[in-house]
């Protein structure tokens, strides 16, 4: 069993997630009650990574983040070395490409509270944050999971972008679905499937714990009430 | 404290709603078929939409003034808001429900607050319940409970009992009417049924097409209506052309022709001339029915008629007659059975003078 890889998915998965749930809400709620005019253009930068080959993806991060680019520039004067082929790479591409599957469950979910719920909220003299946290969040908080169980699933099984910006370093960018590839390169088939079932078997037990647990989201995207 | 506003609000190529208005303590009433306005003129009180020009301001405090680019927002209002729907918050019980509007209290405090209102408005045994778990007429009292536990300064109801029967919704307004006995705010009460515009309110304001039609004391406005608009919205089923034939200065009252018929109705005197035209309207509930002639009586007008129909709605019987010209007349469904009524019953139809109201259109 491949311990170093698996652990070192969930590590970045998890981190992954707490970042999407911090910088995915704002972005959800804005995009779910802003009236701007332009706020389509947000919302098609939000989706591109749906859509865009992995490669494109990490192609463009990866000059992003090179020790050229704008990212690595800043990374490099705040840190003192590059980040490309490093984990904090891994992160930030990860964001990046899970974004959509965090915010678009959230988007849903915020968009379908009572509009009338908030303004009561807002004529009992709740601002905004205090009209989030008590009726905006525990309304579509189903949502919210829904989005954090996707991202993590997602990050978990990616392998282009995890490719293209951190290489193949053991134990700092390998994870798992790169371990398998590894591995079936390598023709050691068992060592591929002991790593896959792992993997299987685990994104099996998540799903159906969250899913049992909150039994209203039997769908994978929020169905419309 | 007064609630006095000036709005002007644009909602559509076709409708501007256009309203001076001064709202004493007490319940007023805001009256007005749907797409009247009402709504989108609580919204601009309590905030949730910003008029073009005018100002909002109870007492001396003034909530927008647009001259002066003032906007309070809507949580700095304190403004009590029931909506149609009552928005209660359906993951909450209705203990937090209650409390949500007295966030930043200490704990003490609060629970004080919250069990007298509970208290006032008799919903203390639901604490523990969700709003999904309490019937209707509960509910309209947690959504009261919920606006008054904050002491708002004014408070406003789109419409909150409509769905609800007549003696649960008395009971709820007879409760808020204690409330208000120590609190002393205006209250503004939508409603577009004449039955609630008569019964709750001291005062009554009309709007249509987002103008203000009228306004008084219920009996000033719906008894005496000056414009054929307000009249319909009051209820009145009947209305007639007729032309003036005599006037009778020394009784206050005057003799009228309807048009196209032989039939003749004393009406109320008016500062119109012999020979011109009027408009009458009188209420379906006014109009009293008889198998025979009847004898002895103070009412002016007997006409003889004969019954269409008989549709009976609720604990109504409404009588379509044919006397020359159509009448609505309403029964009770005991009147109709100890009379005997059926289509084409002859009848007599009596009609005090004093129920004939003159409208002009």
């Amino acid at each position: 069993m491949n311990w170093p890889a698996i652990l070192l998915s969930l590590k970045l998965a998890s981190l992954v997630c707490a970042i999407l749930l911090t910088l995915g809400m704002p972005i959800a709620y804005w995009v779910a009650f802003s009236r701007w005019r332009w706020k389509f253009l947000i919302e098609s930068i939000v989706a591109l990574p749906l859509v865009l080959p992995p490669t494109v993806l990490g192609f463009y991060i990866l000059v992003a983040i090179g020790t050229r680019g704008p990212v690595g520039r800043i990374w490099e004067f705040l840190f003192g070395h590059g980040l490309a082929f490093t984990f904090g790479a891994l992160v930030f591409a990860s964001v990046i490409y899970s974004l959509p599957f965090a915010v678009q469950p959230m988007v849903s979910a915020f968009s379908l509270v009572d509009r009338q719920l908030i303004e009561a909220s807002s004529v009992l003299g709740a601002f905004r944050l205090r009209t989030f946290f008590k009726v905006i969040l525990p309304l579509s908080i189903t949502g919210v999971i829904t989005g954090v169980v996707l991202s993590f699933a997602h990050t978990l099984g990616e392998f282009g972008v995890v490719l293209m910006v951190g290489g193949n370093i053991p134990g700092v960018t390998r994870t798992v679905s790169i371990a398998i590839y590894d591995e079936v390169q390598a023709f050691d088939y068992a060592a591929a499937n002991r790593t896959a079932l792992a993997l299987l078997l685990f994104a099996f037990v998540v799903l159906t714990i969250v899913y049992a647990l909150n039994r209203r989201i039997w769908a994978v995207w929020p169905a419309k009430r | 404290m007064n609630l006095t506003a000036r709005i002007r609000k644009r909602l559509s190529e076709s409708f501007t709603l256009d309203v001076n208005l001064s709202v004493p303590v007490g319940i007023t009433i805001l009256f007005g078929a749907s797409g009247a306005g009402k709504t989108t003129l609580l919204r601009c009180l309590a905030g949730l939409l910003r008029p073009e020009a005018g100002s909002v301001s109870i007492g001396s405090r003034m909530l927008f003034d647009s001259e002066q680019s003032l906007d309070l927002p809507v949580p700095r209002r304190n403004v009590g808001y029931v909506f149609q729907n009552l928005a209660l918050f359906p993951h909450m019980t209705v203990e937090e429900n209650v409390q949500f509007g007295l966030g930043n209290m200490d704990q003490a405090a609060r629970h004080e607050h919250t069990q007298k209102i509970l208290d006032s408005f008799r919903i203390s045994h639901l604490v523990k319940r969700k709003p999904s778990e309490i019937s209707g007429g509960e509910r309209q009292r947690v959504a009261l409970a919920r606006s008054l536990v904050t002491n708002p300064c004014l408070l406003l109801l789109d419409e909150p009992l409509s769905a609800l029967d007549y003696a649960t919704q008395s009971r709820i307004i007879e409760d808020l009417r204690a409330w208000n006995a120590a609190r002393s705010i205006p209250i503004l009460y939508v409603t577009h049924t004449h039955r609630e515009a008569f019964a709750l309110g001291e005062r009554l304001i009309v709007l249509e097409k987002g103008q203000i039609l009228a306004e008084g004391t219920p009996q000033e406005v719906l008894t005496s209506p000056g414009y054929e608009p307000v009249a319909q919205l009051a209820g009145f089923e009947n209305f007639f052309d007729a032309t003036v034939t005599s006037i009778r200065a020394d009784s206050g009252t005057m003799q009228c022709r309807i048009h196209n018929t032989d039939m003749d109705l004393e009406v109320p005197l008016a500062r119109v001339a012999p020979g011109s035209k009027i408009r009458i309207a009188i209420r379906a509930g006014d109009i009293m029915v008889a198998t025979e002639k009847p004898r002895g009586l103070s009412a002016r007008n007997l006409i003889p008629g004969k019954i269409i129909s008989l549709v009976q709605q609720g604990t109504l019987v409404i009588a379509e007659v044919d006397a020359g010209q159509k009448f609505e007349v309403h029964v009770t469904p005991h009147a109709r059975e100890a009379l005997q009524l059926r289509a084409d019953s002859q009848i007599w139809l009596v009609i005090k003078t004093y129920s004939c109201h003159i409208v002009n259109s």
